[in-house]
């Protein structure tokens, strides 16, 4: 089948992120990460990272790494997401529902203040 | 779980903690044959045969000795409730294969489910592995490798929003247009 369109679509779509990112200042790349471990799946991480995702798509959020993992290790918390900013120490999120993953990406994510409220010792 | 596409990702978690450079899923619907067919296939670690033998038992998949492989056991019960086939092949060093059926109009057959988010989670969430996806619908077929994607991206990660978009409109459109390809008649952006 003819792949030629979609890349061609896509090269668009990486000379734009090229433009984007020269734009700014490299501040370094935030991580967040989900627990998806059986445990995790099975109490909603999928729905957790799709609402991530969903965000920084629909608020055009660059240098946001999303990643998922194995089992955290803390299994009544789940699901688990991790916020790692550039020179800050690992915050761990416990019971993240879509909505409470929204709140992390803003005020946390975007605006560098923990979100205290859903925090747990990890 | 009441998808078939969490147990697909909870099974493809497990590749990818073995390691695998490469996961292909493999989903296949058939309704003349009245089948599903669902297989995970990784160039991972593999296990040696006593695992192996182990691995299908809930008993024994404890999570104080191993943490991988825990929803094995349920993806095999859900696919022999509905009168289907459970299978796992292993090779150390070689690689695993879970391949499942299920009869596609058994009552206790658990929806597809939202496949378009157990990708893109793999997809995105774990950039490393090499993702190819296969849906076969009788006839149709629409092949998703996410190769020729990171090739043209670069040093652009797969979580760039303009990116993310791209690949989901990519995955749904495949995946309707097997679905349902007359109704489906514009050149659909798939990988060969």
């Amino acid at each position: 089948m003819p792949t030629v369109k979609s890349l061609d679509d896509l090269k668009k779509i990486r000379e734009e992120a090229l433009r984007k990112q020269q734009l700014k200042e490299t501040s370094g790349k935030s991580e967040v990460i989900v627990g998806m471990g059986t445990v995790g799946i099975a109490a909603g991480a999928r729905e957790t990272l799709k609402a991530i995702l969903d965000k920084i798509e629909s608020d055009n959020l660059s240098d946001i790494i999303v990643r998922q993992t194995g089992n955290i290790g803390l299994d009544s918390f789940e699901p688990i997401v991790q916020v790692l900013l550039p020179g800050q120490e690992k915050v761990t999120y416990g019971k993240v529902n879509p909505e409470m993953a929204r709140r992390i990406i803003d005020e946390h994510v975007v605006g560098g203040k923990v979100v205290t409220d859903y925090q747990i010792e990890s | 779980m009441r998808e078939l596409a969490l147990h697909i990702l909870d099974i493809a978690e497990n590749s990818i903690s073995a390691g695998a450079g490469k996961i292909r899923i493999y989903i296949a619907e058939n309704l003349q044959d009245d089948l599903l067919k669902i297989v995970i296939e990784d160039d991972g670690k593999g296990m040696d045969a006593d695992t192996l033998a182990n691995i299908t038992d809930p008993f024994i998949t404890s999570r104080t000795t191993r943490k991988v492989g825990l929803g094995i056991p349920f993806f095999k019960a859900a696919a022999e409730a509905c009168d289907g086939t459970f299978n796992i092949q292993s090779t150390p060093g070689k690689g695993t294969t879970v391949s499942a059926t299920f009869v596609h109009s058994h009552i206790d057959r658990m929806p597809l489910g939202d496949i378009t988010s157990t990708l893109m989670t793999l997809i995105i969430g774990s950039p490393e592995v090499h993702w190819i996806f296969e849906y076969q619908n009788g006839d149709h077929i629409f092949i998703f490798d996410d190769e020729p994607i990171k090739n043209t991206l670069g040093e652009i990660p797969l979580s760039e929003p303009s990116v993310m978009k791209f690949i989901r409109a990519m995955i749904n459109e495949g995946l309707q247009e097997a679905r349902d390809p007359e109704r489906v008649e514009h050149q659909i952006l798939t990988q060969s």
